[in-house]
């Protein structure tokens, strides 16, 4: 591998790596709270929100069933078209730049996989358990807080690590309308130097190295959340 | 609105386009998911007796296929291949169509991707079969291969239904991305047909309805899978 390479890909494929942060960032920082609120709306047994319940559901099958290509195009080539999106100034703040367009990809699809993810998990707590929460005069919210969230965070914690290393990986298409992170970099430096492996070897260092860093957190949080003499389930 | 919609589609006979990329999509997928799973099983097998050199091997091709993103693999593939893969073909003897090239790389990235995948699961499966099994075939004096095919694989199969079915939906999802290199599947129509209809809202929406439609289909059809293998181990 030449130096002159490396010091010409080097700082550009840095560059990249801020953006696939930042859109990864994101994309965990708004989808989780929105999954589970969705995960949360889709196990209420309300009957007065059946309708929205339904809506959510379908909302998760169609982000889950359909490439996320097909999101981030229908989203920034499709959406222009509509003249009322253009005329809402919040609506077509969001979609006219390719940046945010991609970052707002990103969440719609990671709230529908987080969604699924904290559904199995609320469903996983034990009935018993809430009801001796209630036994012992919790409030509704409390009982919440203190007793179902917790435990189906532990439960969706190690699902939840692979979901954010689905993240940072399907940031990537971002590069398809334009924005230039790692891979937008990468595809751009492979056709103009036709040093094909190497970039993808360099490009490959920085996404290993952000991947294993979400994951090496993924497990820091899920130490810390251990429950004394509880086992966690191991990962994979 | 829908008499252009009815003139798009019928009378420029886009709809039989998206059909036909309909069909590519699933040939692509399908046979890339089967190549992948040819390679993948005697490579999970490796990984599973912990064949030496061999099983770390894997393991890396494994880890690095699976954390990088399907996008940044099908530029390496396809940067790295398209002047060789000329010079091959011509050395044959024949020109290769402009349709071959894009069909055979794209095939041999979602093959290589899946792939990775696969190996996981199906190590996974194997790794849940008790080593008691495994002795007591040995006490009965079952021949090893007569064991393994008889005895392992089947209920290794039915371990891995699950997750195998996960790895077939993210491979129809990923071939999406073979568009990028000019496959004429759904994703690569539906952007040629916005192009020159110029409405992308409609065409990216159907090619959405489209792998949605692919994705329910094939999720029931694993669905009647996944009854059968269960077969004789009773209701769960």
């Amino acid at each position: 591998m030449d130096f002159e390479l490396l010091h010409e890909a080097f700082p550009l494929l840095l560059k990249g790596a801020q953006l696939t942060v930042l859109i990864s960032v994101v994309g965990v920082l708004v989808g989780l709270p929105a999954g589970i609120a969705l995960a949360l709306l889709r196990t209420s047994a309300n009957r007065r929100l059946r309708f929205l319940v339904r809506l959510a559901d379908g909302y998760a099958a169609l982000f889950r069933g359909t490439p996320m290509l097909v999101q981030v195009f229908v989203l920034y080539y499709g959406l222009a078209q509509i003249g009322m999106i253009r005329q809402t100034p919040v609506l077509w703040w969001l979609i006219s730049d390719a940046l945010r367009c991609a970052m707002l990809a990103v969440v719609l699809n990671t709230a529908a996989y987080t969604s699924e993810i904290f559904r199995t998990a609320f469903l996983s707590v034990p009935r018993g358990v809430m009801e001796a929460a209630e036994a012992c005069g919790l409030s509704r919210l409390h009982a919440f807080l203190l007793v179902r969230l917790p435990l189906a965070v532990r439960q969706a914690l190690p699902s939840y690590g692979n979901e954010a290393a689905i993240i940072v990986k399907e940031s990537s298409l971002a590069s398809t309308i334009t924005v230039l992170e790692i891979t937008g970099h990468a595809k751009r430096l492979m056709s103009e130097t036709f040093a094909i492996i190497e970039i993808f070897v360099m490009a490959s260092v920085f996404y290993v190295v952000i991947n294993f860093t979400v994951l090496g957190l993924m497990r820091l949080v899920e130490m810390r959340l251990r429950t004394p003499g509880h086992a966690v389930a191991r990962r994979r | 609105m829908t008499s252009d919609l009815w003139t798009m589609l019928f009378q420029q006979s886009w709809a039989l386009a998206l059909l036909r990329g309909g069909m590519t999509t699933v040939l692509v997928g399908v046979l890339g998911m089967a190549f992948g799973l040819v390679v993948a099983s005697p490579m999970a097998v490796a990984r599973w007796q912990g064949v030496r050199l061999l099983s770390p091997l894997i393991d890396v091709y494994s880890i690095l296929v699976r954390s990088v993103p399907g996008l940044l693999v099908i530029y390496l593939l396809f940067f790295g291949s398209v002047q060789s893969f000329e010079r091959v073909a011509s050395a044959f003897g024949f020109q290769p169509t402009r349709d071959v090239y894009p069909f055979f790389i794209g095939l041999v990235s979602i093959a290589a991707i899946s792939c990775a995948y696969s190996i996981e699961v199906l190590r996974g499966a194997l790794e849940t079969i008790p080593k008691g099994l495994i002795e007591a075939a040995q006490a009965l004096a079952v021949p090893k291969h007569v064991a393994f095919f008889k005895i392992i694989v089947p209920l290794a199969l039915r371990a891995a239904a699950g997750g195998l079915n996960n790895v077939w939906q993210m491979t129809i999802k990923d071939t999406s991305l073979v568009s990028v290199v000019g496959l004429q599947e759904v994703m690569r129509v539906a952007a040629v047909a916005s192009g020159i209809t110029r409405s992308p809202l409609v065409f990216y929406v159907l090619a959405a309805l489209l792998y949605f439609a692919i994705t329910g289909v094939s999720q029931w059809l694993f669905a009647r899978l996944e009854r059968r293998l269960e077969r004789g181990f009773g209701a769960r």
